[in-house]
């Protein structure tokens, strides 16, 4: 124990937030006065431990820690009954995990995305009320009974018949159930040229991974007579007012990897994710996974849909646009400690990210904290699983010096995910989309962590 | 190739591969680890009633698939060919209504024509309010016209998209490669809060509309199926697009399946970037909010205050990376600066007496209506307190609310949209039940009190 000093976190509601730092900062300077009166229980000359200035929070008053000697009120009353809350909602203390727009990012809240708060979130799977929403023409919630799914042909020979399905038609048949990343093709867009954003809720937020159960869409195309030697598209048309339609890779389809789903984490869908159906490609960005789905289409051509042609294309330098850009490409972030955030201190922290690749599973990442000079392995945690997210961690230690943490995966096809100059060097700063560069944060001394790019 | 369908008549004559299960397991763990199938599951049990006498394998290999076969088994042997009782087939009038979409050869285009002249007409009363009248878009949306040149219509390359060009906005001409996803959205998602709502003659004036703002055709000319292959080969960057990348799933397109960029392997003394070139100004620091209130209260870190400044200076840094980089340290160069978000509608208190001025005391807040706003997109034209395309609520105010029939004249305004009262530029009419409308009057006669 080398510190001179140094705070533990406090009792709830103690020391407030945002005073930590500052108290932290005093403490360091040795201004015990500021500590004498409104902090005196929380820091005391440390009689058990070697340093003199040893700050704590779990401050002992006496015979010790109030929250342990005092029993709490929830350790002396009756609790709450059951079905007091029909639909359970999270503990009030976790108000600050919300979706969240990027203010000014777009001009009108129906053509809108709200990012995922990827910085406080465990594991792989999003909780479904934080799973981030990108609406085209303002979300719906679909009266289910209601909803009719169609499939036809371009022409009258695609198809031995088209078919109308009713959410009942559908679930009657057989499903499956995989858990899939969904992630925007203007991911982390904002920051193509420069650091546009403070936290990993903005630059990554646009990315989820559920669980989805539906009906694979091979199937519904064989009970229509699906003529596959001629079928090499499918277009994929929303009921909304947007009636958003992205042409479907057939490959994906033909190996049961599509599927038109009505179930999310193991209830329906949610009403801003396309409620009650809504179609799942994986590994191929958000746009093409059409919600509130109302018709396939078999045909012999792409559909140079407006997501095809005007928007989701990559502008490239030499002033050609990239169309039907569709695979999400391998990419990672760590997500704690991460831009926005202060380390409470020195010590013990663990690094903590998430990666995922359109094109199969994740095989490893390593992360710096160096710059890019060296980097460790990580773990990664099970499941791994093709194109979901992979959630990797690794124990660290932060001496206090600044650094630069930075996360890098490979997927199992080899690929390697690239650093901000090596993307540039190909693909320019113009592209919006597809943007799966190496993230870095710098760890200030003063532990508040930043967003910036390296060059 | 395996089909579902023939599947379910292999499984009528009994469970052939029982011995295969396991090898195709083993190998779909080792190939694929999607945990779709449970593999606690004894798929084995399900198949022991079976006659295993058939030599004929079943052309799978996926268990997911032999999961839903085996689902299959558990249904009537009456239903367990062809899904009996699931689905029917569609009316021609129901794939009509649905199948509008219109495919780069025009197909699924339906006949019909219009004129710039229509489309002008048309354009002012249902476009103009969001996208400008000449498709400038009022700074509100992405342009539709401008950085389209003669020469480009030629070429079919637009000039400004070239290296060096260095154009900051990129127009909807600037990007269209195919005439027919004009056609088809403006048909499908137009107008904004009234989409499917145009005529296909009314589709093709607007197009044409739009396609004369970029000189594309002149403005007496007529847009119609038998002649808008020849407009297509008009199009400023018809040429301007590629799919030759690897970031289609397949290569139909003419993509290759090797990724363009590659990353480094390197685990040490690697050649790094030593330099932080972009980090966010100070400015900036509060833009998206107290990051404070942003993140969990608990575990190693908490969000940074916002509302205050830094607390240190990033110069500091530079230590680390020039440590353990054994480089120059790291110079904290200039960031482009970001601009301070527009919220014109952020409902923050603010003082705006003036408006305040005659609200009654119990009368409606900003947050009563602002569902509303912004259902009915009010907010993308109207500011609070600033002129965007149209007045500024607060001018509204100003200007109507202590007319006697204030209540009436707004709400009929509000529904029927105009000219003239507050400038050239026109409000559409909307699409807003007479309850909404007079909410939302009411809340502006009475103050438009935030």
């Amino acid at each position: 124990m080398t510190f001179n000093t140094f705070l533990r976190k406090a009792p709830e509601n103690f020391i407030p937030r945002q005073d930590v730092p500052h108290a932290r900062k005093e403490l360091k300077a040795g201004r015990r006065g500021f500590i004498s009166s409104a902090f005196a229980t929380a820091f005391v000359a440390a009689g058990a431990v070697n340093t003199p200035a040893h700050a704590q929070s779990n401050p002992i008053s006496g015979q010790g820690d109030p929250n342990i000697l005092e029993l709490p009120a929830h350790s002396k009353a009756l609790g709450q009954a059951v079905a007091a809350r029909g639909y359970g909602v999270p503990s009030a203390y976790e108000k600050n995990l919300q979706r969240r727009e990027s203010p000014g990012l777009t001009r009108v809240s129906q053509a809108s995305v709200s990012f995922t708060p990827l910085q406080g979130l465990f594991g792989i799977i999003t909780p479904s009320g934080l799973h981030f929403e990108r609406h085209h023409q303002g979300w719906w919630d679909i009266e289910p009974d209601k909803h009719r799914f169609m499939i036809n042909g371009s022409d009258d020979k695609m198809l031995k018949k088209a078919m109308v399905f009713t959410m009942d038609d559908l679930m009657r048949l057989p499903s499956v159930s995989k858990i899939y990343f969904i992630e925007c093709g203007a991911n982390t867009g904002m920051e193509w040229g420069n650091v546009a954003v403070p936290t990993v809720q903005y630059t990554h937020g646009m990315i989820s991974c559920s669980e989805f159960t539906g009906v694979p869409l091979r199937l519904l195309l064989e009970m229509c007579g699906a003529d596959f030697k001629r079928g090499k598209f499918v277009l994929a048309e929303g009921a909304d007012g947007s009636g958003m339609t992205r042409t479907i890779p057939m490959n994906l389809v033909m190996n049961d990897e599509v599927l038109v789903a009505y179930g999310q984490n193991g209830e329906m869908l949610r009403p801003e994710n396309g409620y009650p159906l809504r179609l799942i490609v994986p590994g191929v960005q958000g746009v093409s996974w059409v919600k509130y789905l109302r018709r396939i289409e078999l045909g012999d051509m792409p559909y140079g849909a407006k997501d095809e042609v005007l928007h989701y294309t990559d502008l490239l330098p030499d002033g050609t646009h990239r169309q039907y850009s569709s695979v999400q490409e391998v990419k990672s972030v760590i997500t704690s400690p991460s831009g926005g955030q202060v380390l409470l201190d020195k010590g013990a922290h663990q690094v903590t990210g998430l990666a995922w690749s359109g094109r199969g599973k994740i095989t490893k990442v390593d992360v710096s904290a160096d710059g890019g000079r060296n980097w460790m392995p990580t773990q990664l945690q099970t499941p791994v699983l093709s194109k979901c997210l992979t959630r990797f961690v690794m124990p660290w230690s932060w001496d206090g010096k600044p650094a630069l943490i930075m996360s890098r995966a490979v997927d199992e096809t080899g690929h390697i995910q690239p650093t901000y100059s090596e993307l540039r060097k190909v693909r320019g700063t113009r592209s919006v989309y597809h943007n799966n560069a190496i993230q870095t944060w710098l760890i200030s001394e003063s532990g508040e962590v930043k967003n910036v790019q390296l060059s | 190739m395996f089909s579902y369908l023939k599947m379910f008549e292999d499984t009528n004559t009994g469970c052939r591969r029982r011995k295969g299960y396991a090898e195709n397991a083993k190998e779909y763990q080792e190939n694929e680890s999607q945990n779709l199938f449970p593999r606690h599951l004894n798929l084995n049990s399900f198949c022991i009633s079976f006659s295993p006498s058939s030599a004929k394998p079943l052309r799978l290999l996926r268990p997911e698939v032999w999961f839903s076969a085996l689902a299959m088994l558990a249904l009537p042997a009456t239903a367990q060919t062809k899904f009996e009782g699931i689905g029917r087939q569609a009316t021609s009038a129901e794939i009509k209504a649905w199948d509008i979409d219109v495919r780069p050869d025009f197909k699924g285009l339906p006949a019909g024509k219009g004129s710039v002249i229509q489309g002008e007409k048309i354009w002012e009363a249902q476009c103009a309010g969001c996208h400008g009248a000449f498709g400038e878009s009022n700074e509100v949306f992405t342009p539709i016209a401008g950085n389209t040149t003669a020469k480009d219509i030629e070429t079919g390359r637009v000039a400004s998209l070239l290296p060096g060009a260095n154009t900051p906005q990129r127009t909807t001409l600037m990007k269209l490669s195919s005439l027919s996803t004009l056609w088809d959205y403006v048909n499908r998602a137009m107008p904004w809060t009234a989409p499917k709502s145009l005529s296909s003659d009314e589709v093709y004036a607007v197009t044409a509309y739009m396609l004369n703002l970029g000189n594309i055709v002149p403005a007496d000319f007529t847009l119609s199926d038998k002649n808008i292959r020849e407009v297509q080969n008009r199009l400023p960057n018809r040429h301007g697009k590629t799919t030759a990348h690897a970031m289609w799933t397949s290569t139909e397109l003419g993509g290759t399946t090797k990724p363009d960029v590659q990353g480094s392997s390197c685990m040490k003394d690697c050649n790094a970037e030593p330099k932080v070139a972009s980090i966010l100004p100070a400015h900036a620091r509060d833009a998206h909010g107290n990051l404070a209130e942003q993140s969990r209260g608990l575990g190693g870190s908490r969000g940074a205050d916002t509302t205050k400044p830094a607390l240190t200076s990033v110069s500091a840094p530079a230590a680390a990376a020039a440590a353990v980089v054994a480089a120059p340290a790291p110079v904290v160069a200039a960031a482009p600066p970001v601009s301070k978000p527009n919220q014109p509608v952020a409902g923050k208190e603010s003082a705006s007496s003036a408006i305040n001025s005659g609200a009654s005391a119990v009368g409606l807040k900003s947050a009563d209506v602002m569902p509303t706003l912004q259902k009915f997109a009010c907010v993308a034209c109207h500011g609070m307190d600033t002129r965007l395309v149209g007045p500024s609520f607060k001018e509204i105010v100003a200007k109507q609310g202590k007319r006697a029939d204030a209540q009436a004249y707004l709400s009929g305004k509000i529904k029927a949209g105009g000219q003239g009262v507050y400038g050239q530029i026109p409000m559409p009419a909307q699409s807003i039940s007479e309850a909404e409308a007079a909410k939302v009057a009411q809340w502006l006669v009475q103050g438009g009190v935030k």
